[in-house]
């Protein structure tokens, strides 16, 4: 048994250590709306999002991914626009709409997926799920469960680089629905009186859940909370990746040159139900339409083509290289094994207390260890 | 408490699940009194993330079904001083883990309130929310915090096992003055039983029942884990005879029947979702050795989660959640 469990975390150790190639190898492709190949990551970002939500949504629907899946379809500018604003090693702090910023940040979508399954190999070794993706090493400080409490994280992310002098920010995104929250107003005020370097996203997509934003929010423009912290605030179309960029960027200056934090909303639109499965009685489908009118992909890559740096050939090439990848992805997550029982034991503390051992195995009739058969 | 088992079954009955009876007991308590309401996330049109309102707001339209924005600090002190205003709010926090955005009003305002005033206000609010691991939902969507509440001096808390006792609880929080948590857990919601049709039927906070007599030991099950429970009790009943105890209603706590029970069995065992430390099981145990410490044969058992948070995967959600087969082992540990 021992020799197993050690092998086990051998085998973690070197998967890891795979895992923080692929990353590094990720965030070195330039991505920035300056430059011709920074525009191509950031459509290539966009696409694979896209291509990811896409896939996991069928394969939820297929019961090969449990639990809750909120998809990102539509938003795409929105993440890979405020990304494409950030150094690699300033941080974001997500929601539970979170599988457009792990990509947008450059995360790879085959441990992602791989965590969607549940599996070892994920972003949270299975523990976290759609939901919990982090990657904390790569700047992404999680996806979240909890309505609002991102913010907050980016305030504190953005009190340690203040406390250590360091030239970094961090991006709290929130949705439309989030604005309302308690916690989203403190931390706010937080970073305001304290000039922290944080940029706060609002994605605002009109709808909280099935309530829409007007019955949620007493303002039209939610950058208008900005007022109560004295700090600017705006609202740009978030269907525009260029836009959400150039907002983010001013707003990437502003927090490390001192002048503390900025209030972005981008006006944008789930294609998507809330989360899958949801039967959407709140709107109809001429709404979605309209919206799917302005779609962030297909007029980006239309810009692109019209500026002579992107034919519809290479769009198609780039399209099927993603649809491959997201294709490998879910082999690669449907094959990777599941975490062993032992590990629901793991990542409580640093220092295991004793209890969770002693609760663990005096469950079992064999008085055996943690995580043995049942 | 057998002879109430026996006066339930002669009542007439309807065969509703989990998520129906909890419905029906808003429905009929909406038409009771109209001081009554609904508050909530996704409450209205969505019916519900977990479709426990489903079509109330048809019936009884947006201002007694009333959808909050995503607030709960907010609405949950709302719901306190709309409370202790006249009205009669039955709060639906959509997840229990949720209940930490929302706990400053619950602990310091909800639960103090008529103490501190000397008994000078009403708080006649009830929260229903659900509980519990097994659908994928991950660590902030699946705690089983009932102990939090229940610990907590001025509130109190229920937590059904069956379609009737949902029923009855839920009804019997509305009608009371004071804060009543009601903790349903999310896996149960489709299981099936037999209802009281009266419109007055109610369960009494504060009462157990005994959902399978035995002789061999006594289980004191809760939620998820009565229907585990009562399947283990059929299925080792060859060669033990166990008696299953859902105490229904976590504070008050209706020791007596529990204590009475021990006394028969001189075995226990408390299975409840909850983790393992500080908590309900350690309540309960504590209470029966107060009162039935000569009468135990064996150490009492718990199952429950230990002390982990619910992980996302299947296998390791599994592998922490208590279930029917450990109150086996338990038993089995004992006799
Ligand atoms: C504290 C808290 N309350 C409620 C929920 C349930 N919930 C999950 S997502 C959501 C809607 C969020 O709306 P918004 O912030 O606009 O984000 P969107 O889903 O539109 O991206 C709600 C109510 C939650 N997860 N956490
Ligand atoms: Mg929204």
């Amino acid at each position: 048994m021992k020799v197993t469990t050690e092998l086990y975390h051998c085998m973690v150790a070197a998967s890891t250590y795979i895992e923080d190639c692929c990353i590094s190898v990720w965030i070195m492709a330039d991505f920035d709306l300056q430059s011709t190949e920074g525009r191509l990551e950031a459509l290539r970002r966009m696409v694979t999002i896209r291509a990811f939500d896409e896939e996991a949504g069928d394969r939820f629907a297929d019961g090969e991914i449990p639990g809750f899946v909120h998809l990102y379809i539509g938003e795409e500018a929105v993440g890979v626009g405020a990304c494409a604003a950030l150094d690699p090693d300033d941080y974001i702090a997500s929601t539970h709409r979170g599988h457009g910023h792990c990509i947008a940040k450059g995360l790879d979508p085959q441990y992602m997926m791989a965590e969607l399954y549940g599996k070892a190999e994920g972003y949270c070794n299975g523990k976290g799920g759609s939901m919990h993706i982090a990657d904390v090493d790569a700047g992404m400080l999680g996806a979240n469960g909890i309505v609002g409490a991102g913010p907050p994280m980016a305030t504190g992310a953005a009190l340690s680089i203040d406390y250590q002098d360091r030239d970094q920010i961090a991006v709290g995104f929130l949705g439309d629905g989030a604005v309302a929250q308690g916690q989203v107003h403190e931390a706010i005020n937080i970073a305001a009186t304290w000039d922290l370097p944080a940029v706060f996203v609002i994605e605002n997509n009109h709808y909280g859940e099935g309530t829409a934003v007007e019955d949620q929010h007493n303002l039209d423009n939610l950058s208008d909370t900005a007022q109560a912290y004295d700090i600017p605030g705006l609202t740009v179309d978030g269907m525009d990746i260029t836009a959400v960029a150039e907002a983010v960027s001013e707003a990437r200056d502003r927090a490390r040159a001192g002048d503390g934090p900025t209030i972005v909303e981008a006006e944008t639109y789930r294609y998507r139900g809330h989360y899958e499965g949801d039967e959407e009685p709140y709107r109809d489908d001429a709404e979605i339409e309209r919206w799917q009118e302005r779609d962030p992909i297909e007029s980006f890559k239309e810009r692109l083509i019209d500026r002579g740096e992107l034919t519809q050939e290479e769009f198609d090439e780039l399209q099927a290289d993603i649809e491959a990848e997201i294709d490998a992805a879910i082999e690669f997550a449907q094959d990777a094994p599941a975490p062993e029982p032992h590990e629901a034991y793991e990542d409580m503390f640093a220092e295991m207390p004793p209890e969770i051992e002693r609760f663990a195995s005096a469950a079992r009739t064999d008085g055996g260890r943690p995580g043995g058969d049942r | 408490m057998t002879a109430q088992v026996e006066s339930e079954l002669e009542t007439e009955t309807e065969e509703l699940t989990v998520r129906e009876a909890i419905r029906q007991a808003m429905r009929e308590e909406l038409e009771r009194d109209e001081d009554v309401f609904l508050i909530g996330e996704d409450i209205g049109v969505f019916g519900g993330v977990l479709e426990v309102t489903g079509d109330l707001y048809d019936d009884f339209g947006p201002e007694r079904i009333k959808d909050t924005p995503i607030s709960e600090a907010g609405f949950m002190g709302a719901a306190t001083g709309a409370a202790a205003t006249g009205t009669r709010p039955v709060v639906e926090l959509m997840f229990s883990d949720f209940a930490g955005v929302a706990m400053e009003q619950i602990m310091n305002q909800m639960a103090k309130m008529r103490y501190m005033f000397g008994g000078k206000a009403e708080m006649p609010v009830t929260v229903r929310t659900t509980e519990g691991g097994g659908m994928g939902a991950a660590s902030q969507h699946s705690g089983t915090v009932h102990s939090w509440i229940a610990h907590f001096p001025g509130l109190k808390a229920v937590a059904p096992g069956t379609a009737a006792s949902a029923k009855g609880l839920t009804k019997a929080a509305i009608r009371s003055n004071d804060p009543v948590f009601v903790f349903e857990n999310k896996m149960i919601y489709e299981q099936k039983g037999a209802v009281p049709t009266d419109e007055d039927f109610t369960v009494p906070i504060g009462e157990a029942a005994i959902e399978r007599e035995g002789e061999d030991v006594t289980v004191v099950a809760t939620q998820r884990l009565v229907g585990e429970s009562l399947q283990t009790a059929e299925n080792m009943a060859d060669d033990t005879s166990v008696e299953v105890i859902d105490p229904r209603s976590l504070y008050p706590l209706d020791i007596d029947t529990i204590v009475e029970s021990v006394k028969k069995t001189g075995r226990l065992i408390v299975a409840d979702e909850s983790p393992l430390s500080y908590g309900t099981h350690a309540e309960i145990v504590a209470r029966v050795q107060e009162e039935a410490f000569f009468s135990l044969d064996a150490p009492i058992q718990r199952v429950g989660t230990p002390d982990t948070h619910i992980p996302f995967s299947p296998p390791l959600e599994q592998e922490v959640l208590p279930s029917g087969d450990d109150v086996r082992d338990a038993i089995r540990r004992v006799t």
